[in-house]
């Protein structure tokens, strides 16, 4: 159950357990890959990680509806236009599913809210690039939704079971956004030679950052140790871009496209070997200095400012009805 | 920023279709039960996933504790006469 009331320490005495013991239970549970639900025991650090973890994926959920619905007053058919809106409700929907999932570990909404709108919860550094044109919708859904499965599909068998069961619904309909996105891309490229040159120049905008959505390489990776151990994670950051990369190049050289990479080559084990990343740049806009980074916090901020008399509104509502209920 | 408290959570469940039973999906923050089955029509059934929905205020739910697992659930597994597959049959006789 996802109740939150029931998450809170009950008023029976603990057990006798010292923490050692109680982690060794907690380890053979996880290592017999049983799934922890929100009312087992677990380490703090467990939980912490995973609080930080789902809300910083809701939050990317939520503030990637931004860059794509810049298009749907722009789309260039009905059809598109269509798909646009219910992919970006999909991401609504998955930012809902995801906060969910966190809440279940003790911690509100409001107070997940409240940490991305003051800018100090972090969400994935590859919504603060722009849109400028309708590739970049073509491009996003064939890249940055393809980066985010590759890391998806290992976290529907994550240990903590409302996450797994959240990615599991994520996962289902994050399909059809990859499948989209190259189906535009796949227009742009067989049109004319104008969309053509908007489709490649999507691709050299959005190649780079999408490698960067795997996170640091795994020499530099704070958390992947522990996040293996308790099987949150199952693959290093390192070996899903690898995976993603061996996947796309040839997605691109079937649409004609040039990755913009020039160094990038075949090894002799049949894995792609790209240039170096440049994480300089992804530090910075991980620190907040990306193109787009203070235009989606001011959205989300004012979106969230502007429904207030709605939230408002509905609870006063609701009490007027039950209070006529009981009457 | 104006901070509003959350609106009450309540338990989704969904019948996938006409004979099975409503089937837990997840959660959503809704002002009452009459948005709350708005809001899991949007969230929850945006591809024909059911004909059906149940919403419950999630603090109306008793749930056990995991802690009396082995109390509640345990003493079943030595009681296995409760299965038909306990019982030897012999062969020739059928249909049962």
């Amino acid at each position: 159950m996802y109740t939150q009331s029931l998450n809170e320490p009950s008023s029976r005495p603990v057990e006798a357990l010292d923490d050692a013991e109680r982690l060794a239970r907690f380890q053979a549970r996880i290592d017999a890959e049983e799934k922890i639900e929100p009312k087992d025991w677990m380490p703090d650090a467990y939980r912490q990680t995973l609080i930080r973890q789902i809300s910083q994926h809701a939050h990317s959920e939520i503030v990637g509806m931004l860059p794509e619905g810049n298009w749907i007053s722009r789309a260039p058919s009905l059809m598109r236009k269509s798909i646009l809106i219910a992919k970006v409700q999909d991401e609504g929907g998955h930012g809902a599913y995801l906060y969910s999932a966190a809440e279940t570990l003790g911690v509100s909404r409001a107070e997940l809210i409240e940490q991305l709108l003051s800018g100090r919860a972090k969400y994935s550094s590859i919504f603060n690039y722009p849109t400028p044109t309708w590739a970049d919708t073509a491009a996003i859904g064939w890249l940055v939704d393809g980066a985010a499965i590759m890391n998806q599909i290992p976290l529907c068998r994550c240990s903590y079971g409302p996450y797994a069961r959240a990615m599991v619904r994520v996962c289902k309909e994050e399909s059809f956004h990859q499948r989209q996105g190259y189906h535009a891309m796949l227009s742009l490229a067989r049109g004319t030679p104008s969309q053509r040159r908007m489709a490649q120049d999507a691709l050299n905008r959005w190649w780079w950052p999408a490698l960067m959505m795997f996170g640091p390489p795994d020499t530099a990776s704070h958390h992947t140790g522990l996040s293996v151990k308790w099987k949150i994670k199952r693959f290093t950051n390192d070996e899903l871009r690898q995976k993603f990369v061996d996947f796309t190049v040839p997605q691109a050289e079937f649409l004609g496209l040039t990755v913009p990479d020039p160094v990038l080559r075949k090894g002799d084990d049949g894995h792609y070997i790209t240039g170096a990343l440049d994480w300089s740049e992804f530090n910075a806009v991980l620190k907040g200095n990306g193109p787009c980074n203070a235009e989606r916090l001011r959205e989300r901020r004012t979106a969230h400012d502007d429904g207030a008399w709605v939230r408002e509104a509905a609870i006063a509502h609701a009490a007027k009805r039950s209070a006529r209920a009981v009457a | 920023m104006s901070q509003t408290q959350d609106w009450p959570l309540f338990e989704i469940f969904v019948r996938a279709k006409s004979g099975l039973d409503h089937k837990h999906v997840g959660s959503l923050h809704a002002a009452d039960a009459a948005m709350a089955i708005e809001h899991a029509r949007d969230l929850y059934t945006r591809r024909e996933e059911g004909v059906s929905l149940w919403v419950v205020k999630s603090s109306d739910i008793v749930a056990s504790d995991p802690r009396d697992s082995d109390a509640l659930f345990t003493p079943a597994a030595d009681k296995i006469y409760r299965h038909p597959t306990f019982y030897d049959i012999p062969k020739e006789v059928e249909t049962l």
